[in-house]
């Protein structure tokens, strides 16, 4: 098993270089970086059009030391299923030894797997692919200056789900992915957060180590599109998972495991505290609103609570 | 150029297939890498005949029964890149939804193959041939080539890979049969044996293949404006160059098997006053009207576009130059512009002639709609009275078609 102590991560080259072009602050690049570094085979990736594929992939330069593919917004699944599928025809063949291992991994922002991509996911998913899919989530279309998607939370103020005289942000609760991808009964599901790096760099280790597919959905902050200090990004989604908003958990052969439990679960509004997108919600007459988030946060913690069969 | 062996010579097969189950054949001889793909009617029989050689233990393929067309492109994008020989086949609403990777696909400058039986495009919705869907991504940068009947499908798919992966080429090729006519008709044609086809087709040597792990490369990087017209324009040069080599490769073929391709073929066209340019399965039932046209004194001639992209201009002006009338047989419509695809195209190729012949465009067969002999016989009557009279008439019109 490749190290995971501070100084081998910190000493080890790393496959994505520094030189790209994230925001100041971005929790994309941390979780990349984090990701990266939990494995030691060689890998090749596929990514979804997004930020990260803007950022690390303009021409004429890479911050990529790994073989990269971008195709379009919708497909990164679909791609990286393509290339597994080579490397199977050519193992088979013997136009690459058996012993040379490949890994298979797709990064997608969560328009690109929440949205737009999300039928060549479940495609790839069900087909049984040997590749792992990141879900790199920073809750809406970033990229493209902030619009809503499915993963966007109930009551965010995005550029597609505006804060005016009759509406208070975006009118849904979010798509529970996680779930949805636990559901096709892969091999291994989970849900991370870059603030507990060595709880991410496990999962993402854990995704490799089975044979099939799987898929790990990030919360990462994202500080020009939540409006939030650049510097205190890991921060607030440490307040995602202490509030159980984000809850830290795999699902592993149908098995629910909750890998972080908050010692103390704090408030849904100390999450949203502090993030511009939200700030309307804290307005008396959205205290309505305030406590339908805070309810559904609970009744999906309790859900997995009961799914993982822990107490409540 | 090489010859086929006496071995192999006896070794051919006559055999009774559909244009879908030639194509088929011609994979399972090629054995690619990936097959990445999604059935849609008329070309469903393509997949599922390759599912059973993929059971059987036939070919060595990974066979990728992707959920849509998009994800199979997709797939075949990936596994191209990887560095293999990868093939997909389609239609319509599905080469409709394959769209957006189109580009990619030519745009990374991948080879690959795909099969396509021509269908109509919704709405209102029709499973039956038309040209409208391989039209409407005419310019995605694929090469096109039109098959008249089973045998070309068949040996159209096989020279397509030897094209594609020309390293003076390097993108992907599109081999079209008309859906139902060829993909559900019957026809005896030739099967060459399974030896001669792998040495036709050779090893594939992928120009920079992912899976050269230690040699990483990056594809599909994102351009500003400053570096997007240079990669455009660098595409074009496979495109370029292609002409020289589908002929080159044709003229193998032809050698190896006794069938030869070119970019065009012409029907009876050395003495040709009248002509009619035509693609695909109609340019069979052009030839028995010529024949009997002949016969009767009319100076009929046939010139079939087997290579629509890169479109052969040079070729169809050559040809073209000495008749008096042509019409132009577009299956698909006009879509508001001057006339047909193929329309324009020939007459954008006679602009440069001194004394171009008359050119007009009728529109047929769309969705399916049968064109019975009379038809094709009227509009080479029509030429005739065109080229005596010198009225040309109406410039676009529909053959068979209740107003």
């Amino acid at each position: 098993m490749v190290s995971f102590k501070l100084k081998d991560i910190a000493t080890r080259e790393e496959p994505f270089a520094q030189g790209h072009k994230m925001c100041p602050g971005c929790g994309v690049a941390i979780t990349v970086r984090q990701i990266m570094a939990s494995f030691e085979e060689p890998v090749v990736i596929a990514n979804a059009t997004g930020c990260l594929e803007i950022c690390s992939g303009t021409f004429p330069f890479s911050s990529w030391r790994v073989p990269w593919i971008h195709s379009a917004f919708p497909n990164a699944a679909s791609t990286i299923a393509g290339l597994e599928s080579m490397y199977r025809a050519k193992v088979r063949r013997g136009e690459i030894p058996k012993e040379r291992k490949i890994k298979f991994l797709a990064f997608g922002g969560d328009g690109g797997t929440y949205d737009i991509g999300f039928q060549a996911l479940s495609g790839a998913m069900e087909r049984g692919h040997n590749i792992v899919y990141v879900c790199l989530d920073n809750e809406g279309y970033m990229n493209t200056g902030g619009q809503r998607s499915s993963a966007t939370p109930s009551g965010a103020r995005t550029t597609t789900s505006e804060v005016g005289k009759v509406l208070q942000g975006k009118q849904q609760f979010r798509k529970d992915l996680t779930r949805i991808m636990a559901a096709h009964n892969i091999p291994y599901a989970a849900q991370a957060a870059p603030s507990k790096w060595l709880d991410l760099m496990k999962k993402a280790y854990r995704a490799f180590e089975v044979n099939g597919p799987a898929f790990i959905n990030v919360l990462c902050h994202c500080p020009t599109g939540w409006h939030t200090d650049p510097t205190r990004g890991l921060e607030f989604v440490q307040r995602a998972v202490d509030s159980c908003f984000w809850p830290l958990y795999e699902v592993e052969s149908g098995v629910v495991r909750i890998t972080y439990k908050p010692r103390k679960k704090i408030p849904v509004v100390e999450w949203l505290k502090d993030q511009g997108r939200f700030k309307h919600l804290l307005r008396p007459e959205n205290e309505e609103l305030l406590e339908s988030i805070q309810v559904e946060v609970d009744r999906i913690w309790n859900q997995l609570l009961k799914d993982a069969g822990e107490e409540m | 150029m090489e010859k086929g062996t006496l071995e192999e010579k006896k070794s051919k097969r006559r055999v009774s297939l559909t244009g879908d189950d030639a194509i088929a054949e011609a994979m399972r001889q090629i054995n690619p890498h990936v097959v990445a793909a999604y059935p849609i009617t008329p070309s469903t029989q393509v997949v599922e005949s390759f599912a059973r050689f993929v059971a059987d233990g036939l070919v060595d393929t990974e066979f990728v029964a992707t959920e849509s067309e998009h994800s199979a492109m997709s797939a075949c994008v990936g596994a191209a890149a990887g560095g293999g020989r990868v093939m997909t086949v389609t239609g319509s609403q599905g080469l409709a939804y394959m769209f957006e990777v189109l580009g990619v696909t030519s745009g990374l400058r991948l080879p690959m193959v795909m099969a396509i039986a021509n269908r109509a495009l919704n709405s209102p919705l029709n499973i039956h041939g038309d040209h409208s869907d391989t039209m409407a991504m005419r310019d995605m940068g694929w090469i096109h080539l039109y098959s008249e009947n089973g045998q070309e499908a068949y040996d159209n798919t096989i020279q397509a890979f030897r094209i594609a992966e020309n390293p003076n080429v390097r993108t992907p090729v599109l081999v079209a049969i008309d859906g139902f006519q060829t993909s559900h008709m019957v026809e005896t044609l030739t099967v060459e044996p399974d030896n001669l086809v792998k040495r036709f087709i050779g090893e594939y040597i992928a120009s920079y293949p992912m899976l050269d792990i230690d040699n990483p490369v990056l594809y599909g990087a994102a351009d500003r404006p400053d570096y997007y017209m240079e990669h455009k324009r660098s595409q074009l040069v496979g495109m370029i160059n292609a002409p020289e080599v589908i002929q080159q490769v044709g003229q193998e073929y032809g050698a190896l098997t006794g069938r030869y391709y070119g970019l065009v073929e012409e029907y009876r066209m050395e003495d040709a006053e009248h002509a009619i340019v035509v693609m695909s399965a109609t340019a069979g039932s052009v030839k028995d009207v010529i024949d009997q046209l002949r016969e009767e004194g009319v100076t009929a001639g046939l010139l079939k576009v087997r290579a629509f992209r890169p479109f052969p201009a040079e070729e169809v002006a050559k040809s073209l130059s000495r008749t008096k009338s042509v019409a132009v047989l577009d299956r698909c419509g006009t879509g508001g512009a001057q006339g047909g695809p193929l329309f324009l195209e020939v007459r954008a190729a006679l602009y440069e002639e001194k004394s171009p012949p008359q050119v007009i465009n009728y529109i047929y067969g769309l969705g399916g709609r049968d064109l019975p002999l009379r038809h094709i016989k009227d509009v080479y009557l029509r030429l005739r009275e065109i080229a005596r009279t010198g009225e040309r008439g109406k410039l676009v019109d529909f053959l068979n078609l209740r107003e």
